[in-house]
């Protein structure tokens, strides 16, 4: 395994992209840092700026506002980096699958951008805690080493 | 000749200068984190175990393989050199520290010199910040600048102090060594308290972490820095959290020596306790706006600094030491 694979294993900083949720998911991804689950036990913290980041966290289903704008946050992410589809909307659009302001799930939305993206499903609506961590040591193990 | 170059080499890069005071640093800051950690109820970044090493090590080792971005509209050699300009001043900083701690050479102009290098990591987060065209980190600048301003002045007077007590000397061999340490009077006592307040603000930590306010800035000043550069202003940081407060060991209570081992352990005693000072400070405050700590730097600070000086300056002239 490389020395960098190996380090970001250890250190997954995320970031979090709202791109058009409903704010569960977002106070679920927030529950995580609390007490009771507290994921810096796992090195992984939550950082202000994707110029920081190694993860991506993506609420929502990807609308056609936030679309340009969560293409932007991905360019500006260092790679190697995860994308993070959370929720039932950010996974398969969920309940808007056919609304007039949806451009599509998280994954597809990425993938027009670099079709080598790394883009992990969580789904739930909106998922525990427990299935975040469960999400993110699955995508951890599931790296190239 | 050559001789004496490489030793100086290796004093800069190996033993006290870089490798030395950055695993220092990198263990201090996980102590902050995990202590940090422990008052909120949390368990806090992992414990050494098997095949594991310090949190903060894989924060940096991380950071060192990243892609690093620069924005299209960054001033380029500004925001390239900045992270490197702060990292030499504190470097230069620490090697110094110690090296006049360890051998107890005095090295000319100290505590002046020693004041300067320590502006030297805050001067470049603004060139940097400001260099990488980022409104965020804009806002971060004016903030930072603001903060250096109003920090310097209580810190300098707080230097007069022990400058006045220990006889007029700038030297910081001579101050470490002198008997009793300025912590034991009232003026010492003082002005140690309020130095220890603007090495927080020098710090970034809350109540003053204004600059880098990671809830409602992003992170500020190192907004747009990523990968490598990043990682350069992680172990910046780190070494700040040793060179600061050992600074503060040598001038008020009354330096580190390192002749016995008991000394070395008294030593070390002094900095855990800086260090513990400042991490509970960082957790029991919130932080304050920016106009808030001007004014409490400026004028409350500066008011009781103020007081603190002509105490000294009674007490040296009625050769009174307790004042």
């Amino acid at each position: 395994m490389s020395w960098k694979m190996w380090s970001l294993k250890k250190s997954p900083w995320v970031f979090h992209v709202n791109s058009g949720a409903c704010n569960n998911c977002d106070i679920e991804i927030v529950n995580c840092l609390t007490p009771k689950y507290d994921i810096e036990r796992f090195g992984i913290k939550l950082v202000g700026s994707p110029r920081h980041a190694d993860a991506l966290l993506v609420t929502g289903v990807v609308t056609k506002q936030a679309k340009p704008r969560l293409l932007e946050v991905y360019r500006q992410t260092p790679k190697p980096c995860v994308v993070f589809a959370i929720g039932a909307c950010a996974c398969d659009t969920g309940i808007f699958r056919n609304g007039y302001h949806v451009a599509g799930p998280v994954d597809k939305v990425i993938k027009e951008e670099d079709p080598n993206a790394i883009v992990v499903f969580v789904p739930g609506c909106p998922p525990k805690p427990e299935a975040m961590i469960s999400g993110v040591v699955k995508a951890l193990a599931a790296l190239p080493a | 000749m050559v001789e004496q170059t490489l030793h100086n080499i290796l004093w800069l890069l190996v033993y006290p200068g870089f490798i030395f005071t950055l695993a220092i640093g990198v263990i201090a800051s996980y102590v902050v984190r995990k202590v940090s950690a422990l008052v909120q109820w949390r368990v806090g970044p992992p414990v050494i175990k098997e095949g594991r090493i310090l949190q903060s090590f894989y924060d940096i080792i991380k950071l060192l393989g990243k892609e690093t971005l620069i924005p299209r509209d960054a001033q380029q050699i500004v925001f390239l050199a900045a992270p490197l300009v702060g990292f030499a001043g504190v470097l230069l900083l620490s090697t110094m520290l110690w090296r006049i701690s360890f051998t107890g050479q005095p090295y000319i102009g100290d505590i002046i010199v020693a004041m300067y290098l320590s502006i030297l990591p805050s001067l470049a987060l603004i060139l940097g910040s400001s260099a990488s065209a980022s409104p965020h980190a804009a806002v971060g600048t004016g903030r930072e600048m603001k903060l250096v301003m109003s920090y310097e002045l209580p810190l300098a007077l707080a230097f007069i102090v022990v400058i006045i007590k220990t006889g007029g000397t700038l030297n910081l061999a001579a101050i470490a060594a002198s008997e009793p340490a300025p912590i034991w009077s009232i003026s010492g006592f003082l002005a140690f308290f309020l130095a220890l307040l603007c090495i927080q603000a020098k710090l970034g930590f809350v109540p003053f972490d204004i600059a880098e306010a990671e809830t409602e800035l992003g992170s500020g000043v190192l907004m747009e820095y990523s990968g490598a550069l990043l990682a350069i202003w992680k172990m910046m940081q780190a070494m700040m959290l040793v060179a600061l407060p050992l600074l503060l060991v040598m001038i008020f209570l009354g330096g580190f020596h390192v002749s016995t081992p008991w000394l070395t352990l008294v030593g070390i005693l002094k900095y855990v306790l800086i260090l513990v000072l400042i991490i509970l400070i960082k957790n029991t405050n919130p932080r304050v706006r920016i106009d808030q700590a001007m004014k409490f730097f400026w004028v409350y600070c500066g008011i009781a600094l103020a007081v603190a000086v002509v105490l000294a300056m009674c007490g040296n002239y009625y050769n009174i030491s307790w004042l």
